[in-house]
């Protein structure tokens, strides 16, 4: 008899976590683990700032490794990142409301920052990438199945290049709340997804900005897989009355400081 | 590499957050998985799957490579994300299809004089909470990968993992296991 292998099975019923927890529930595993991870830390536990093991983000259960990651003498490579300049990325492509013939829908912002490391350094010349759902709480991936409209105006991605001070500036909309199914009437924070390149590729990072006073912060097992209130404060945009425009759109700033081992004080200096 | 020490560090980094499952929109530009143009000379194909750890394909995982050219340069040539198909960036991007293969033409690796050549990756996926590093080694120089510092470090099943395997055509395929018993070795600095 053949056997015919079957396919996998969609992405789309990836996307519901099977036990469908209450919040309540999922509210109770994230302080029982943020209380473990200060018992751990004091036994003299080294954590990590993200949690990679962190099953109140029931879609992580199958998908972090369970070993720690091995300690290793970065390489030349590794010590540099991939160039990036003017020619890879459009100016306008930093506006994300001039895409479409037509203004978006919804609160438009200005969201500034500098790319720094952790001498504070700015970094120069390199690339960030943003996307976001419209101010609905919809993304426009077709995977997407939350029924809230779609705005013809809004894509919601955009990408920039940091100037010689190492700063960027992204005009957008403010996202909506986002539904999904990782329990019962999970909502996500509004956020703004940023990709960002250091100047070594052990710096790179992948995070997600969020804007003050969001009532979904305790609630967010994605939010809370960062162990510590210090910590995931840093995602926070900031209030900035000064990066308004008057009759136009309110400012937040999100500095950005990369990671990484000592041997990127030195490679930073060759380059600059 | 160096001697001196570096000064202490004034600020804290921003942690790192999940992909999330609708980062395609956000992330995927055009050739993003060309490292080099499929047609020109040494071109090769590059590719694997991403297995959770109950051993199912991950389709919505997004792979990166960066790495060295034949003669171990490392690029600095800008380019990567806006290609022109001749300028070697060293950088590609790859997302994972709906059975959670991933593809890159690129070409061998050099390495620094007497090294083992890999390619630095890092691995995001919807329900990974943060970036993971790792190498893929080419599998022919035994040498030195046996004198490798990283590889001669690991275990023997743990450093498979981190090994290409050469196909008949020239390809490499090397399988990314983010969880269970061949789970992939995965980096600090």
């Amino acid at each position: 008899m053949t056997v015919i292998p079957r396919p996998p099975v969609a992405p789309e019923s990836l996307l519901a976590a099977p036990d469908q927890a209450s919040q309540a529930e999922i509210t109770r595993e994230i302080a029982e683990f943020h209380a473990d991870f200060l018992r751990r830390e004091a036994a003299g536990e080294v954590l990590p700032r993200t949690m990679y093991d962190f099953p109140p983000y029931r879609s992580s259960i199958l998908r972090h490794p369970t070993k720690s990651p091995t300690l290793v003498d970065p390489e030349t490579i590794e010590l540099l990142s991939p160039a990036f300049g003017q020619r890879d990325v459009a100016a306008i492509e930093s506006d994300l409301t001039l895409q479409h013939a037509g203004e978006p829908l919804g609160e438009r912002i200005t969201v500034r920052g500098r790319l720094l490391d952790s001498w504070g350094r700015p970094i120069a010349n390199q690339l960030i990438e943003v996307w976001q759902a419209n101010s609905a709480g919809r993304y426009i991936h077709q995977r997407d199945q939350h029924p809230a409209p779609l705005d013809p105006n809004f894509t919601g991605a955009g990408r920039a290049v940091t100037n010689d001070r190492g700063e960027y500036l992204f005009t957008t909309i403010k996202p909506g709340p986002y539904p999904w199914k990782n329990h019962v009437n999970a909502w996500r924070p509004a956020h703004i997804h940023f990709s960002v390149f250091g100047s070594s590729f052990t710096q790179r990072v992948v995070t997600q900005m969020y804007f003050p006073g969001d009532p979904l912060f305790g609630l967010d097992p994605i939010y809370n897989s960062i162990r510590t209130q210090a910590d995931r404060d840093r995602l926070i945009g900031v209030y900035d009355h000064d990066l308004t425009e008057p009759e136009r759109s309110t400012g937040y700033r999100f500095d950005i400081v990369v990671d990484g081992p000592d041997a990127t004080w030195f490679e930073q200096e060759e380059g600059h | 590499m160096t001697t001196a020490s570096a000064p202490p560090r004034s600020l804290e980094p921003t942690p790192g957050q999940t992909v999330g499952p609708f980062f395609a929109f956000g992330t995927n530009y055009e050739k993003m998985h060309e490292v080099v143009h499929p047609h020109s000379p040494g071109a090769l194909l590059l590719g694997g799957t991403v297995y959770d750890g109950a051993g199912n394909p991950i389709p919505d995982a997004l792979v990166e490579i960066w790495g060295a050219d034949a003669d171990g340069t490392v690029p600095r040539a800008r380019g990567a994300r806006r290609r022109d198909d001749h300028s070697f960036t060293g950088f590609g991007r790859a997302a994972t299809n709906d059975d959670g293969r991933y593809e890159f033409w690129t070409r061998n690796p050099g390495a620094a004089a007497g090294g083992a050549p890999f390619l630095a990756a890092i691995v995001f996926a919807r329900g990974l909470p943060d970036k993971l590093h790792t190498r893929i080694y080419l599998p022919e120089d035994a040498e030195a990968l046996a004198a490798d510092p990283l590889l001669s470090s690991l275990a023997a099943g743990e450093r498979a993992t981190l090994i290409a395997t050469r196909l008949p055509g020239g390809g490499l395929h090397h399988d990314i296991r983010l969880q269970g018993e061949k789970e992939t070795v995965f980096l600090a600095f």
